[in-house]
């Protein structure tokens, strides 16, 4: 059974090698994060005032930059922070954004008051938002995550929302309910299940645009310090040199586009082999 | 209504940030007497409802209050910023209809080709791309090396003429790449949805030329979905210009928010973020009046 589910999840991503492409480039970017130090051949931090500014070479493959420190190495090490504020983000997304779109469907009550607040959120464009809120915070990695996150704890609300609204109106739920089950019941056997395989694409989605949300905010001086190596914080400091030195431009660039490009792939290749219904609630906005 | 709760938040969230506004203009040296004159004189001693109902009364009235920056009303120094958003804006949306919307169809009409399926992937990649990386890499190519067009700055095109547009060409491309992505695979999806209807097959079963049916029967109906994204598009430009606009270092209201954050000129980022939600929701209301134009079977409520 489990292996038979396991061959269903790959399928898409058999009859594209794009996506499965992709999944290699996702798979690669977890694991340099996770053996940075080792794989790293130099110390990201090492300053060394004599190399500053070399351009790519046998010894430093991707460079050094204006400290002289190891591009390569700040660049792999970067990963861990990709990684940490794009599942920062997709966590706080789902953990506030499922309950509150389940209950609201559930719940037209509360459901017509949440929705009303989702509105006047949304009112906001997601970059706004986070730049109110790191206004008012002060900036850290968490502020971070909180300020892309909230831009995408009322999407995934709205998206949980429809998605649950259908589910309600199946027969078998129907049933269910007339044969006395309760809410918890609903909620765990019928509704959350049936809400993973969606919920996945809407992740990959989510966790593409936070990688470009964070560089943004890294590169306008207000995401995570300047001292933690970051994709968005290199681009940001190789913005002076960009002529003396344009691969300090290069490499953090590429790695923010493989990994988006890569997860938009491998969500666009999850929602085809969604449930038709399920698969029109996704907007093209993700 | 919507409006009413927006201005609520941006008012609330100003006021509960750590940095006093009064630290950052006195500097360290102030005395306390100092301190509670300029306190009084900018109304910040006063109860924070009553603050809230004077900001309101005010705004109503088309004032949005002083920037403690530049010691000159909200309103004029955002209004200075506005000739440079707008026209950013402007000539984006231009880059988006004229990329996004014609290749959009031909990746429609051709579909499940290699055409489409190219195209389609070259959309989802462009939309993978940060603005401000695209940006550096036209400022490189196209102001640095070949020297095309100025890297940066925008003077007016009052004073200047209209040649100073050149100034905002590179800006609105950079700005234009992802959106123009969205809207090429929007236009994609909703005439592919349109080609599936009944009356698609019937027209094209009454043997009228492919071009026409695409035109008259597919375009028509998938217009709907590509002008509602116009929209939406509109709406998320205005916040990414900021990134856009400190790449090229533009003098737009993009540039102000972001300066005034570091600067905590509390009163430009309140009217600026209120300025951008007011024409966010104004674009998005012209977008519901304009279904009316395009398919006289939308009721309006």
């Amino acid at each position: 059974m489990s292996s038979n589910s396991a061959t269903l999840w790959l399928k898409p991503f058999i009859a594209r090698p794009i996506a499965l492409a992709g999944l290699g480039v996702i798979l690669a970017t977890v694991l340099a994060a996770a053996f940075a130090p080792w794989l790293s051949p130099y110390d990201p931090y090492a300053i060394d005032p004599l190399i500053r500014l070399t351009p790519p070479n046998v010894t430093h493959w991707f460079g050094t930059d204006q400290f002289g420190r190891d591009t390569l190495s700040r660049t792999i090490h970067s990963a861990r922070m990709a990684l940490l504020i794009g599942s920062g983000v997709v966590v706080f997304a789902l953990a506030t954004g499922v309950p509150a779109g389940v209950l609201s469907a559930l719940f037209p009550r509360l459901g017509h008051l949440l929705m009303r607040m989702v509105d006047v959120l949304m009112a906001f464009p997601t970059l706004l938002l986070a730049l109110g809120l790191i206004v008012v915070l002060s900036p850290s990695v968490a502020t971070v995550i909180l300020a892309i996150g909230l831009g995408y704890m009322t999407t995934t609300t709205r998206i949980v929302y429809g998605l649950t609204l259908r589910l309600r109106a199946e027969t078998y739920v129907e049933a269910s309910r007339s044969m006395g089950a309760g809410t918890v019941w609903l909620i765990s056997r019928h509704i959350l299940p049936n809400l993973v395989s969606p919920l996945l694409v809407q992740a990959s989605f989510v966790f593409a645009f936070a990688q470009l949300g964070a560089a943004s905010l890294d590169f306008l001086g207000l995401g995570a310090p300047p001292e933690i190596p970051s994709w968005g914080n290199m681009l940001a400091e190789s913005r002076t040199f960009i002529t003396r030195a344009p691969w300090l431009l290069f490499f953090p660039g590429m790695m923010i586009v493989a990994t988006a490009f890569s997860l938009n792939l491998v969500g666009d290749a999850l929602r085809d082999r969604l449930d038709p219904r399920f698969r029109q609630v996704f907007g093209e906005k993700g | 209504m919507t409006l009413l709760a927006a201005s609520v938040i941006i008012f609330a969230f100003i006021h509960i940030v750590p940095g006093d506004p009064i630290y950052v203009l006195l500097g360290d040296t102030a005395t306390p007497d100092q301190i509670d004159a300029l306190r009084h004189q900018l109304g910040l001693d006063q109860p924070i409802i009553l603050q809230y109902l004077n900001w309101t009364g005010h705004v109503l009235e088309g004032d949005l209050g002083r920037s403690i920056f530049f010691q000159a009303p909200v309103l004029s120094v955002i209004a200075d910023g506005a000739e440079t958003s707008t026209l950013l804006a402007t000539m984006t949306m231009i880059w988006v209809a004229v990329i996004g919307v014609p290749i959009g169809m031909i990746a429609a009409v051709r579909h499940g080709t290699w055409l489409d399926q190219g195209l389609s992937g070259a959309a989802m990649l462009m939309a993978s791309i940060p603005t401000f990386w695209v940006g550096l890499y036209l400022i490189l190519i196209f102001a640095a090396w070949l020297g095309w067009f100025p890297s940066s700055g925008y003077p007016s095109i009052f004073e200047g003429g209209v040649v100073n547009l050149r100034y905002l060409v590179l800006p609105s491309l950079a700005l234009a790449a992802p959106n123009a992505a969205l809207i090429l695979r929007l236009t994609r999806a909703s005439m592919l949805d349109v080609s599936r209807e009944d009356y698609v097959r019937t027209a094209r079963a009454k043997g009228i030329r492919p071009w026409q049916v695409v035109r008259r029967h597919i375009w028509r109906n998938a217009l709907l979905a590509v002008v509602s994204a116009f929209g939406f598009t509109f709406a998320a430009l205005l916040s990414e210009a900021v990134v856009t606009e400190t790449v090229f270092a533009l003098p737009g209201i993009g540039r102000l928010v972001v300066q005034s954050i570091l600067r905590r000129d509390y009163p430009v980022i309140q009217g600026v973020i209120l300025v951008i939600v007011v024409v966010y929701l104004l674009v998005n209301l012209i977008v519901d009046l304009s279904y009316r134009l395009l398919d006289p079977r939308v009721e309006l409520q």
